[in-house]
């Protein structure tokens, strides 16, 4: 028997895999498409509690997420191109100018 | 009726606004000086609408509200106007005399520095001193009163440059802060103590109305009387706070004709008739008042005697005079004391236009010679009636006036408070003999300074004394209308006995004044008595006084004048003294102003240096040092960031987990 | 039937996590998007499984479809070869350190709670009945009008700010 609880501890393991991501890759992309990986560990903890719960909220919250994740990439994209063209590079590591 | 009262205090606060915020730009000198004397004017002819309103009205008392100001708790408080006899009086001699002295000081002041900073604090002054005379309550009085107090030291200061200047400013500010600070603690109290019998106002008609509520000559009402007269002592300059008005005569001449002179000094005399009601219930306070009064008018008139400043002889006879009025509001002579702060207003502003007018000729003439002598020194002058002939007559009347000559102003206004200070039921004879000796001395200084001026050798030095000019017009009209005002402004205050002889004139101003006096003066028992004939008698004797004083200044100016240099050599330390004015200053400064000082400095090595500014440094060291150590954090690469946001994280569900 | 779907759900959760170790390994993008794309077609399964087919399909459509697909062209316009692992050795252990910590804990915090029986109405009786599709659509248009259309606000938003950021000369 498949419990919620397999999914959800699933979902923590991919959602640390996507931290890690996050915390040290240098390319802005790949960045970016770990915090996407993030943010569907999430969608599959709604979706299986609002499964196991019988409710259809946490699927509508999954579509939201989904849609704001749609406008997160145009914009995000959009910022590393405008970005690369004035630096030549889309490396974090040199998105620097926040230091002291 | 009377709903446009506010626009009297407006239309000077207004030209204050165009000349203080325009004046810089509009430069020219005829425009400035147009608009602060039109703004005045203005608020003079609505003064005189009122005031002739008033004269027919059988109802003399009105209060109009223009807006409330504040409420908090009990205390209700209205930006209210009051007209009634004695502000209408009071509003009348303000613009009256502000009017001409403003058009005075376009002539006086022309080609000055800053001539229209000037205009502006004039019409600023004229502003709080009517808000002073007008307010219907307690706190605007004393809006006008700090008003005042803060026009005064600007414009005391108004050569700033000048350190003496500058220093007579702040000395006239500091020393009214203590008189001021006696205003405030008077009317805490009266707020309070009338509270504590159910009614809680600061209005003046609620307060005439309850204040017997408060037991008669009982301590209460004798020490709120007394920090009130403190505050009187602070801003009309008596024993012992008088020491400022002298200083203040570094001001411009005009500032000491209108401000010194005729109005804002005469605010404490002012606010005690417009207490009387409170003052006549407290006899100890009356004879405090009697004594300071009559004691100043001496004290101050021995003073005068030895001075050789034109300005400063006038100025100690300022404050010889308002002892004079404080003497008769002593002996419950309201009415009398009012009258003297008019007639008085009219020939001391024009004593000191006068004396003005005198300053600008020998200015004018060591500026033409290019001497840098003292222009004010009345041992350089002399002879002067031949070069400045309307100058000459109309000082000589306002002379004439305040020595007490028959049928000029004063004598009239002076020889009444003598008379109340004898014949009243609070008067004693010691108290006459403090006015008649000072009137004497009057006599006698004044004419010193008349002789000294504009009789005699000219003593000027060669190369100026013939180029004394006389002064334009624009000068000499405000003192053509001042004379003739000093001359003949007695004769609204005739008093009976004479009154019936020369058919039944009636002595208007105390019939005016009726409404506000009678009723205390009768409840108190505060009235004169004595036959006719007694009254003739002392008034005779005030004459006398009057003319030996005159012949004693002739014999010592004119006749013989090395007399007094023979005099001065007989009594060196008399003269040592009186010269250096009685070395109050200096004994001021001993004993206060030192060790204020002492205390201040000792106060700002301790605790200012030490623990003020150590702490606030400790405080930025703190900052400072903590930053310099943070700054390691901020290491501007986004990996840190979002490291320290999941470290962060972590902690927040570790509380979960650990919970 | 039970052991066979707990097979298959352990098959499909390891596929889902390897893909997952890939994207934040590999050197070249190209790899770490293909890899995700895998790790998004194991979720669809994954909701299928969760009887929320029509979920399913948009995670395929808009995410496998429309954002990676997105992604993978702004790859190409950059043009960027493989990447040097992070430069600092130390704070990629940090990272795993941290990572590993909230995974631990997260895993605790799932033992520790237990939760609730089913309360809603929607059971997998119903979906079949009705349809997920017209399940979804009634909430989304009754009790959630409102944020939809202030979704749509967003993508508007999303956009004209794209556009405004990409274009070379505003």
């Amino acid at each position: 028997m498949i419990t919620i609880t397999h999914y959800m501890v699933l979902s923590a393991i991919l959602f640390s895999m996507g931290t890690v991501g996050v915390l040290t890759r240098r390319n802005a992309i790949v960045v970016f498409m770990c915090v996407e990986l993030m943010l569907n560990s999430v969608n599959l903890t709604f979706i299986a509690l609002s499964s196991h719960l019988g409710n259809m909220d946490g699927q509508i919250f999954v579509f939201f997420i989904m849609t704001v994740a749609a406008a997160e990439a145009a914009v995000g994209l959009a910022l590393m191109i405008a970005y690369f063209r004035n630096r030549e590079s889309i490396d974090v590591e040199e998105f620097s100018l926040l230091k002291w | 009726m009377y709903d446009k009262l506010w626009l009297i205090p407006l239309f000077p606060f207004v030209g204050f606004l165009i000349n203080g915020l325009l004046g810089k730009k509009i430069k020219n000198e005829k425009v400035i000086g147009a608009i602060g004397t039109l703004a005045i004017f203005s608020s003079f002819v609505v003064s005189c609408k009122y005031f002739l309103q008033l004269l027919e009205d059988s109802n003399k008392v009105h209060e109009v509200v223009v807006t409330s100001w504040m409420s908090v708790g009990q205390l209700q408080v209205d930006w209210g106007l009051l007209l009634d006899p004695l502000s209408a009086l009071m509003i009348m001699n303000v613009t009256g005399l502000a009017t001409l002295i403003t058009f005075y000081s376009i002539g006086y002041m022309h080609g000055e520095e800053g001539y229209f900073r000037f205009f502006s604090y004039l019409n600023l002054f004229s502003f709080a001193m009517l808000m002073l005379v007008l307010g219907s309550n307690a706190l605007v009085m004393f809006v006008g009163w700090e008003g005042v107090g803060l026009c005064s030291y600007l414009l005391i200061g108004y050569y700033y440059e000048k350190k003496s200047a500058s220093d007579a400013g702040k000395k006239a500010f500091v020393v009214n802060r203590v008189g001021d600070f006696g205003f405030l603690l008077g009317l805490f109290l009266l707020f309070w103590s009338l509270g504590q019998k159910g009614v809680w106002t600061i209005r003046f008609t609620e307060i005439a109305a309850n204040a017997h509520l408060l037991e008669n000559g009982g301590l209460i009402v004798t020490i709120i009387t007394l920090c009130f007269f403190l505050g009187a002592t602070g801003k009309s300059a008596q024993i012992p706070l008088y020491t400022w008005l002298p200083d203040a005569m570094e001001g411009p001449t005009p500032v000491s004709a209108l401000i010194h002179a005729a109005t804002m000094v005469t605010a404490g005399v002012y606010m005690i008739a417009r207490m009387n009601g409170l003052f006549a219930m407290a006899p100890d306070t009356m004879m405090v008042i009697a004594i300071v009064g009559g004691a100043t008018a001496l004290f101050a008139a021995t003073i005068g005697l030895a001075q050789n400043d034109i300005k400063r002889v006038l100025a100690y006879s300022t404050v010889s005079q308002l002892g004079y009025m404080f003497l008769a509001m002593g002996v419950g002579a309201f009415t009398a004391g009012i009258f003297h702060l008019l007639t008085h207003a009219f020939f001391k502003a024009c004593l000191f236009l006068g004396s003005g007018s005198v300053i600008h000729g020998m200015h004018h003439a060591y500026h033409h010679a290019h001497l840098d002598d003292d222009p004010q020194d009345m041992r350089n002058m002399g002879g002067l009636r031949k070069k400045m002939p309307i100058t000459f007559y109309t000082f000589l009347f306002s002379t004439l006036a305040i020595s007490g000559i028959p049928f000029f102003s004063a004598f009239f206004s002076k020889d009444e408070i003598l008379w109340w200070s004898l014949s009243s039921t609070r008067g004693h004879w010691a108290l006459w003999l403090m006015g008649a000796l000072a009137a004497l001395m009057t006599a006698f200084y004044m004419f010193r300074l008349v002789f000294m001026t504009f009789f005699g050798e000219q003593k000027t030095d060669a190369r100026a004394k013939d180029h004394i000019p006389e002064s334009p017009l624009v000068i000499t009209l405000p003192l053509m209308i001042l004379a003739a005002l000093a001359t003949f402004g007695g004769l609204m205050g005739v008093p009976h006995v004479l009154g019936q002889y020369i058919g039944h004139f009636p002595n208007a101003i105390e019939n005016f004044l009726a409404p506000i006096f009678e009723h205390t003066q009768h409840l108190h028992h505060i009235e004169a008595h004595g036959a006719a004939a007694t009254e003739f008698t002392f008034m005779g004797i005030s004459v006398g006084i009057a003319v030996v004083g005159i012949g004693l200044a002739w014999l010592m100016y004119c006749k013989k004048p090395q007399l007094p240099g023979l005099i001065v050599a007989k009594f060196p330390a008399l003269h040592r003294a009186i010269y250096n004015k009685w070395y109050i200053d200096e004994f001021y400064d001993a004993m206060v102003v030192n060790p204020t000082k002492k205390l201040g400095t000792t106060l700002w090595l301790i605790f200012d240096v030490r623990l003020v500014d150590g702490l606030v440094n400790g405080v930025a060291w703190v900052v400072k040092g903590s930053g310099r150590a943070l700054r390691y954090t901020q290491t501007g690469y986004t990996h840190n960031y979002a490291m320290s946001m999941v470290a962060g994280v972590v902690a927040i569900i570790a509380i979960y987990v650990f919970n | 039937m039970e052991y066979l779907q707990l097979f298959f759900f352990y098959l499909v959760a390891l596929v889902a996590i390897v893909a997952g170790f890939c994207v934040i390994s590999c050197k070249n993008p190209i790899n770490s998007a293909i890899s995700l794309v895998m790790t998004f077609f194991c979720l669809a399964i994954f909701y299928v499984m969760l009887h929320a087919p029509f979920m399913a399909a948009i995670q395929i459509m808009v995410y496998a479809g429309a954002i990676m697909v997105l992604i993978i062209f702004v790859m190409m316009l950059l043009n960027q070869g493989a990447e040097v692992i992070a430069r600092y050795r130390h704070a990629v252990i940090g990272a795993f350190v941290a990572a590993a910590l909230m995974m631990v804990q997260i895993i605790v915090l799932i033992k520790q709670g237990a939760v609730s029986a089913t309360v809603g109405p929607i059971s997998s009786d119903v979906i079949e009945t009705v349809g997920h599709t017209e399940l979804i659509g009634q909430a989304l248009f009754t009790d959630f009008l409102l944020p939809f259309e202030i979704a749509s606000i967003l993508l508007l938003v999303a956009i004209v700010g794209a556009v405004v950021l990409a274009k070379r000369e505003v």
